[in-house]
């Protein structure tokens, strides 16, 4: 009660839960309101939004109804960056829980991969495991959560390396209690309020990446990414602008949503620290 | 310069396992891919017979195995031979080499763009922090944080190229121009404008807020007080003693961040056609040009230790207090 309080403290945190709960409400209620696939073709292609009021956002060139569109998108958008973010940050939070906890030359190990990850350019390396795996839905996911787990490794690295020697941890490590409870039960949940706001980071970044892989038409192509339908406007650019600009607004508005949201919990679960 | 120099070699040898762990790491995942390059050679061709493939593999060392295979690679990395393009037909390295140039202005002219944009809004919302300037600029920074770089990349293509046709709307230089000189030098300027900022803006908003958080936590030290009793005009206390102090972070974060501006060149330069390396490892991801992907990863994983490098030597001169 105290942490939601203190949220609604934060004028950042307001406008972005609202922003957020209307990007779900467009998600959740894209079926009902949108229940045509929204990848067919709704209409005669290219008709600027407004025109036909059975299109209140237009056909974009392949003859998609872009509002539908935009709606299906934002399930697409908010799974794929819920999932990757549950993989990055699960695979930061155990990589980093163990070099931080045992340290020594486990650590050195598991941050000379750590480094090895953070050298090579993210999306260059999304693209090395595009072109190994395929670009189906579930890969993608997942290679946008193998890119992205570096940076809360070195958040909960970091966390456990302040906590491991405190008096609490060494009591129950003289209690016996074993390395498994120990970490799990008793370093984790002190080292995670940082980690879940950084979480939102990632969220927004996942949909920044998605979104840039599925422009470049490397993403899958059977589903209704915004990204797509930007890329898919581009060879109409110079006319039917419009085309590119309502989506790229909706993954604008998406990821301002995620910033502002993981600012107002900044603000309310560790007001001293800086999120970047 | 002796602390310098040891902290310059201990830097160099720190990047050593970690690029070995990058080799490693790409050539056993490049092994997982289903299909290689002779495959995507054969259905270029069109098809062809099973013998055709196999001699295909035998020339390009693909029956071989794994282990055989990776260290092959190693031994051919250590002369600096990054392979053959299958499809480009030429030296990966040359491949390369060609595009590299492209890459590095456009990444430098991003960078300090960014570094210097972030810098000056970052210095002008600390100075009134909570006023206007500072709630305005704080906006703008979250938003600009949140424009998906290719898409603004593309607006502004709409807006200074096609609407008020100020810009080019992409490519490096006018082609079949024959300019020399400044006049050259002039083109390529107003090719790169919309792709730099298009790149820069989100560095520019990590910069801004971390340039004004920097800039309030070295404000509220007591040496600024003290400078700040002793009568000096708050200019100089700004420039002489917050400034310099506050930079430190921001020099970290170049570092830090290159990675991520370098992977951002890949769709940039895609969206204005500048023949770059991100450009390159797009075109080679879509035609499995896998010799030609790998040598880009190496390229860019070096030049991100490179600048990396720089950066420590740099904050060790800025601060004394940093090195052996």
């Amino acid at each position: 009660m105290k942490a939601l309080r203190a949220y609604l403290r934060s004028p950042a945190g307001i406008i972005g839960a609202v922003l957020l709960i209307a990007v779900i409400a467009a998600a959740l209620s894209a079926d009902a309101l949108f229940p045509r696939d929204p990848l067919a073709l709704a209409g005669r292609p290219l008709q600027w939004p407004g025109a036909n009021p059975r299109l209140p956002l237009g056909t974009d060139n392949l003859g998609r109804d872009i509002a539908g569109f935009l709606f299906h998108g934002a399930r697409v958008s908010l799974l794929i960056g819920l999932v990757a973010s549950v993989v990055a940050v699960g695979i930061g939070v155990l990589v980093g829980a163990v070099a931080g906890f045992y340290g020594g030359w486990v650590d050195d190990l598991l941050m000379r991969i750590t480094e090895a990850f953070q050298t090579v350019p993210n999306f260059i390396l999304l693209l090395v495991l595009v072109a190994v795996f395929g670009s189906e839905l579930s890969v993608i996911t997942i290679a946008i959560g193998l890119v992205g787990w570096t940076a809360p490794c070195r958040l909960v690295r970091a966390e456990f390396l302040s906590l491991r020697n405190r008096e609490f941890v060494l009591a129950a490590r003289g209690l016996g209690m074993r390395d498994m409870p120990l970490i799990l039960g008793e370093v984790l949940p002190n080292a995670l309020p940082p980690v879940i706001v950084y979480a939102s980071v990632v969220m927004a970044i996942a949909i920044l990446l998605e979104s840039a892989l599925a422009f470049l038409g490397l993403s899958d192509p059977n589903i209704a990414s915004w990204g797509n339908m930007i890329g898919a406007g581009r060879s109409v650019l110079r006319t039917e602008w419009y085309v590119s600009a309502i989506p790229g607004a909706a993954i604008l508005v998406t990821v301002l949503a995620f910033s502002l949201v993981g600012q107002g919990l900044n603000d309310a679960l560790n007001p001293r620290m800086q999120v970047l | 310069m002796m602390r310098l120099a040891a902290l310059a070699l201990r830097r160099l040898a720190q990047s050593l396992p970690v690029l070995a762990v990058i080799l490693v790491g790409l050539f056993l995942l490049l092994q997982l891919a289903p299909g290689d390059t002779v495959d995507a050679l054969m259905a270029q061709m069109g098809g062809g017979s099973a013998e055709d493939a196999a001699r295909l593999r035998e020339q390009y060392g693909l029956d071989a195995g794994v282990a055989v295979q990776l260290g092959r690679y190693l031994l051919r990395l250590a002369s600096f031979d990054l392979g053959q393009s299958a499809i480009y037909g030429k030296p990966v390295a040359s491949v390369i080499g060609e595009r590299l140039a492209v890459t590095a202005l456009f990444m430098s002219c991003a960078l300090a763009f960014a570094f210097a944009a972030g810098l000056v809004l970052g210095v002008l919302a600390a100075r009134r922090v909570n006023g206007w300037p500072d709630t305005l600029i704080s906006t703008l920074g979250l938003v600009f944080y949140a424009i998906p770089s290719f898409w603004l990349g593309l607006m502004l293509i709409v807006l200074f190229s096609v609407k008020l046709a100020w810009l080019p709307p992409g490519g490096f230089e006018t082609i079949g121009a024959g300019l020399t000189g400044l006049a050259r030098v002039a083109d390529i300027a107003t090719h790169l404008v919309l792709p730099v900022v298009s790149l820069a803006l989100i560095f520019l908003a990590i910069y801004l807020r971390l340039m004004r958080a920097s800039m309030l936590e070295v404000m509220s030290l007591d040496f600024v007080r003290t400078a700040r009793a002793k009568g000096l005009p708050e200019g100089k206390v700004l420039r002489r003693h917050v400034l310099r102090n506050a930079l430190l972070p921001m020099v970290t974060f170049v570092g830090l961040q290159f990675s991520t501006m370098l992977g951002g060149s890949v769709v940039i330069e895609s969206v204005f056609s500048l023949p770059g390396l991100g450009r390159l490892a797009f075109e080679s991801v879509v035609q499995r040009d896998l010799n030609t992907l790998l040598g880009i990863v190496l390229v860019s994983a070096l030049l991100v230790i490179l600048v990396n490098f720089v950066v420590d030597l740099l904050y060790a001169r800025l601060d004394p207090r940093i090195g052996a």
